[in-house]
């Protein structure tokens, strides 16, 4: 609820495991508030649902949160830090050995800048930044809030190769975004939401 | 949760080493603030009022807001508080953390402003030294509050106002036993008394922290 109005109602959503869903809208259309119930972020006000078996009724969100990951548009991490001390924070916070930052780094291809504070990377590095972040976790549920915000083609596609890669190994992407996605990489399931629901789905 | 506390208390020094305010912003405007005191009280009161406790301690108030109030903008973007959400971190590790790095911040500005107190108002040195461990438990009895009250203003729109509204109240027995630890050193009198109720404000607060901050966070 916001200023007494549902975020969201009447969404009716059932997600299979390895797969790419995402949501579609215009700006309050109800896709973060999505995300956010998803990720334990904010609770459930009325009606049922279950995330990674998990009910989100009665569920402790700590615990659900443990389990997914979380990358939002407006930056993820410590900008005051640099790229390799973030990630050092997260993988010490997870328990996680340190020697997989090298491969993290590689992957999203920003061991040139593990030295660069984060407030110094540019839109696309800072989204790589937030996309190492979540290779250090692993999650079971990966929700990326308008990953595609001002990235360049060439961020697109290199966001495309890897999600493509995160999915075939298992995971559970839901992305939102304000168009469909165009990519020759991938072919999601597309929600259309507005007004808080969801209105259509190809 | 030690294990916790120790990541989150090098984290935020970190990156208060790096952004430079509290050197540069924080430590000059209660050295400016002291300055002003010291003015205030005049030329002939200056080395022979009992005030200059209590203006100390007014300073590191106020200090100390501008730190609490940074400590949590540190997690003020959505994305980056979602995010350490998902890390799934103990509250209380995190309440720690954050409480022993604001303590060391506000313990090595006091440091500033006890030479500074030293300076201007002429508190007398030995004085100033025997109140520095009394002021060195207050200064982390301030640090576990305005951790604990700083979760519970972060995020609002109007947390740089609420936080000295509802956080002083909670301050004002440590400031009074500060004033009076600190007074007695200089002056003469019991500094026992002042000892023990600083000691248990700093074990109520942190144990009020490592129960509620979880709770805090959530709401």
């Amino acid at each position: 609820m916001a200023g007494g109005f549902p975020l969201l109602s009447g969404v009716d959503l059932e997600l299979t495991s390895s797969s790419l869903t995402v949501l579609v809208g215009a700006n309050g259309a109800g896709k973060t508030s999505l995300l956010r119930l998803l990720a334990g972020l904010i609770g459930l006000n009325a009606g049922e649902g279950s995330v990674l078996g998990l009910d989100l009724a009665t569920v402790d969100r700590r615990q659900l949160r443990r389990r997914v990951g979380w990358l939002g548009h407006e930056g993820s991490f410590y900008d005051d830090l640099s790229v390799e001390e973030n990630l050092t924070f997260a993988a010490k916070a997870l328990g996680r050995p340190l020697e997989e930052l090298t491969n993290v780094l590689e992957r999203v291809e920003l061991s040139s800048r593990r030295d660069t504070a984060a407030k110094q990377l540019s839109a696309g590095q800072r989204r790589r930044l937030g996309l190492a972040w979540l290779l250090l976790r692993r999650p079971e549920l990966w929700l990326l809030d308008e990953p595609y915000a001002s990235l360049d083609d060439e961020g697109r596609t290199f966001f495309d190769a890897l999600l493509g890669d995160v999915v075939a190994r298992g995971a559970t992407v839901v992305v939102s975004a304000h168009d469909p996605l165009r990519s020759a990489q991938l072919c999601p399931r597309t929600l259309v939401m507005a007004g808080g629901r969801i209105v259509s789905e190809s | 949760m030690i294990r916790v506390a120790l990541l989150v208390a090098g984290k935020d020094l970190r990156i208060e080493r790096r952004s430079r305010v509290l050197l540069w912003q924080v430590v000059p405007f209660g050295v400016m603030a002291l300055l002003l005191s010291g003015l205030a009280l005049g030329p002939n009161q200056v080395g022979h009022s009992s005030a200059a406790p209590g203006l100390f301690y007014l300073v590191i108030v106020l200090v100390a807001l501008l730190m609490i109030n940074r400590s949590h903008a540190i997690e003020s973007t959505r994305g980056t508080r979602a995010s350490v959400a998902t890390l799934g971190l103990d509250p209380a590790g995190v309440f720690l953390g954050k409480a022993a790095a604001l303590a060391v911040e506000l313990w090595l500005t006091a440091i500033v402003l006890l030479a500074g107190s030293v300076v201007v108002l002429h508190t007398a040195l030995h004085g100033t030294l025997v109140a520095t461990p009394s002021i060195l438990v207050i200064l982390g009895a301030i640090a576990g509050a305005g951790t604990l009250y700083g979760a519970l203003t972060s995020g609002g729109s109007a947390a740089a106002t609420l936080l000295p509204v509802l956080s002083l109240p909670a301050f004002a027995p440590l400031l009074i036993a500060g004033e009076r630890s600190f007074n007695s050193a200089l002056h003469g009198g019991a500094l026992l008394e002042w000892w023990v109720i600083s000691v248990v404000a700093l074990a109520v607060y942190m144990a009020l922290g490592i129960l509620l901050y979880g709770v805090l966070e959530e709401s």
